[in-house]
């Protein structure tokens, strides 16, 4: 008797899974279409760039790197390494950052954010991390390493290579629930949501190791690397420099997002932003003394004194002054004076000190003593920006689709979705 | 890797070195050839420069046993001679001329390729293994696993290989060692060619002594150091050199740590935050459980 009932249902929920899925789809469908008017001036040229980019990188396929870069065999890695995925992926950190404070920590007025941090920092890995796809001269090999016909185990690239793809996975499950919802799949979603934690916590620590990891892959070049950068010390400089990288990104994106997406915004995100965007701050804060301090550190233990003469010592203080010390101070300026308006400002100067600092590394202090330096191409750079585009068209149409600003998902959720389920299943 | 690894650790039992003098047990490591289990020594090549006349007759060798494309300037040409040149897809190896300040009408003439190091740069930052050091010597390039990263262009302290940058389906390419001939039984190419003696292939471990020998016997004619021998954890090809390396375009600054130590430290610590992360994090989430929404989640499982 159980069984036949049992068999019958599953039949009807074979059917309603087909139908399901066919109404999904054509919901899809239907969401592909534009919202708003098409030609505004964001769309006209970010659009030209992307049919541009889109043009060179063909070129770049069927001619090889030389027809659109300036690399060279002095200067292997150019700004599609070091600002697209080194840069890029810093940027990116303010996901597991997040993700850390509220469901780890539990720290509930940063939770009406997480989902946008989450989906920025998804497509970051998926565009930036995908641009590294341009730059390897035989592509289809990139999964000689994941399938494991030659794993190459001494190698921080393979370490790093892995945990790309693990955190996108890890992102993307912490990110699905609002597809769920979108798509109005409650029951997937309440699977989803049990598997958030576990997702959290392997996101963290793949992200610790693989932003340290991108610092560690110029362990290999000492003798290349600008002394003023190099360090036994970069692994941990860039995981905690990617921790107020992520932070400075997360207020950037609210500093543009806020007003043209007002309308899909929910109450609680507009009602504590300015306590949001201020608490944001001190977590940056205490990153960026956490950082100076490993600097200074490294600086009397290399004793880099000597080193200060020139262009690249006055570089160096510029990056170190300009853009460690100097946010620092702005920062605490800001929470003191309870001064949105500074901790925006301040962010952009952090982002832009991170960028200076991840370059510094990979492309302006690397072969320092050459005498023809690289310089990027504008083929590299439309295509840089044309990424760029690429992501904020994506990020576009996900947030004015789904539930990633508004705090729908909130209403709904229960106290613990993982918790209530394990209950229902056990009664 | 492992292979250098595991001759390194049979040198130091050999010698009954200390474990615990990790420098200085380097150095001595790389001072004798690197034999594995079953005897196997690195083959290594001698450059005395100053037996060079440059000729050029290796270059040409390489490129015929290579297979390489017919070169703008011919192999007969002393044109080439008027600047420095550097090792390009097509050519693995290039003879370069450096004035003599002592003798001006006696120019020297010094080659560069690929140093096939005892713990290679390159090797230790592929991962797919397309380079590999053999337990012969040569450190080889796998074609087929390669997916053109370049990431062993940034870790080669030398700046050895090269990569068509030009190609859709580009490699990299640089000195093989002439690995399938040492296979074979027979010499590199290059040194076959070699009508001075300027390159000499043997056992890395002779070529050594050779090379002590000759300093000792003219000890006015050479720079009392051997190039290769302790630069990063030392290099399979040796030069002899008259002056200082510098001079000749070989850099000092590499210091005589194996490259694949740089990044041990680091990998070592992998697995540490592997265990340790996800255990802080998961007691850390479970401390936390109260906070917030735990009231009615411990009025479940009062229920139960």
């Amino acid at each position: 008797m159980a069984t036949t009932s049992a068999g019958s249902a599953v039949a009807a929920e074979k059917v309603s899974i087909g139908k399901e899925l066919g109404r999904a789809f054509r919901f899809f469908l239907s969401e592909l279409k534009p919202k708003g008017k098409l030609l505004t001036p964001f769309n006209v040229i970010t659009g030209v760039i992307m049919v541009v980019g889109v043009a060179l990188i063909v070129i770049r396929f069927a001619f090889g790197l030389a027809s659109v870069t300036n690399l060279s065999q002095a200067y292997p890695w150019g700004i599609w390494i070091g600002f697209d995925v080194v840069t890029g992926v810093a940027f990116a950190g303010g996901a597991y950052v997040l993700t850390f404070a509220v469901h780890i920590l539990k720290m509930k007025k940063f939770e009406p954010i997480v989902r946008v941090t989450v989906l920025n920092g998804f497509l970051a890995y998926v565009f930036y991390a995908g641009a590294l796809l341009l730059d390897l001269g035989r592509p289809w090999n990139v999964i000689n390493p994941i399938i494991g016909n030659a794993f190459g185990l001494s190698s921080v690239l393979f370490l790093v290579a892995w945990h790309f793809l693990l955190y996108m996975i890890c992102e993307f499950l912490e990110f699905s629930p609002a597809i769920a919802e979108w798509l109005n799949w409650p029951k997937v979603r309440k699977v989803l949501m049990a598997l958030t934690t576990g997702a959290v916590v392997f996101g963290i620590t793949l992200s610790t190791l693989h932003q340290s990891g991108l610092g560690a892959l110029f362990l290999l070049a000492p003798s290349k690397v600008h002394p003023l950068w190099y360090s036994h010390n970069i692994p941990v400089m860039f995981f905690v420099s990617s921790i107020f990288a992520g932070i400075s990104m997360v207020m950037i994106e609210s500093f543009f997002t806020h007003k043209p997406f007002q309308a899909r915004m929910g109450h609680e995100i507009h009602a504590n932003h300015d306590a949001i965007m201020l608490g944001l701050a001190k977590g940056a804060v205490g990153a960026l003394f956490a950082y100076f301090f490993i600097k200074v550190i490294d600086f009397v233990h290399y004793q880099l004194w000597s080193q200060l003469r020139g262009f690249y010592g006055a570089w160096y203080l510029f990056e170190i002054v300009g853009f460690v010390v100097v946010p620092t101070a702005l920062f605490l300026i800001a929470i003191r004076r309870r001064s949105v308006k500074l901790v925006q400002v301040t962010a952009f100067i952090t982002a832009f000190g991170v960028i200076l600092n991840r370059l510094n590394v990979s492309v302006i202090g690397f072969k320092w003593y050459e005498a023809n330096r690289y310089y990027p191409s504008w083929g590299e750079i439309v295509v840089t920006l044309a990424i760029i585009s690429m992501e904020l068209w994506v990020f576009r149409w996900v947030v004015n689709r789904m539930p990633v600003l508004s705090d729908a998902h909130h209403e709904e959720k229960g106290p613990d979705e993982g918790q209530v389920i394990r209950w229902k299943a056990s009664a | 890797m492992t292979i250098s690894r595991r001759g390194f650790l049979k040198v130091i039992g050999a010698t009954g070195g200390a474990l615990t003098a990790a420098g200085g047990a380097t150095a001595r490591a790389s001072t004798l050839a690197a034999a594995d289990e079953g005897g196997v020594e690195f083959n290594g090549m001698l450059i005395d420069t100053t037996l060079c006349i440059g000729c050029r007759a290796c270059e040409a060798a390489c490129n015929e046993t290579n297979e390489l494309p017919e070169p703008k300037v011919s192999f007969d040409s002393e044109a080439v001679f008027a600047e420095v040149r550097d090792t390009t897809p097509a050519a693995y190896t290039v003879v370069n001329r450096f004035a003599n300040e002592k003798k001006p009408e006696e120019p020297t003439f010094v080659r560069k390729q690929c140093m096939h190091c005892n713990q290679p740069g390159c090797a230790t930052a592929c991962l797919t293994k397309a380079m590999e050091k053999t337990k012969e010597g040569p450190v080889v390039y796998n074609k087929d696993r390669c997916m053109g990263c370049r990431y062993c262009m940034i870790a080669c302290p030398f700046d050895v290989p090269k990569y068509e940058y030009d190609s859709p389906m580009p490699f990299v390419k640089k000195c093989t060692f002439c690995a399938p001939r040492q296979k074979e039984g027979l010499q590199p190419a290059c040194a076959e060619a070699c009508p001075t003696g300027a390159t000499l292939f043997g056992k890395k471990r002779e070529l050594l002594e050779t090379a002590r020998a000759r300093i000792q016997a003219e000890p006015d004619k050479y720079l009392h150091h051997i190039y290769g021998e302790r630069e990063v954890g030392g290099t399979g090809w040796l030069y002899l050199l008259p002056a200082q390396p510098e001079k000749y375009g070989l850099r000092t600054n590499l210091g005589t740590t194996p490259y694949s130590e740089l990044t041990a430290g680091f990998l070592y610590a992998v697995p540490l935050v592997f265990v340790l992360w996800p255990s802080i994090l998961f007691g850390l989430n479970y401390m936390t459980k109260g906070h917030s929404e735990g009231e009615k989640e411990v009025e479940t499982h009062g229920h139960d």
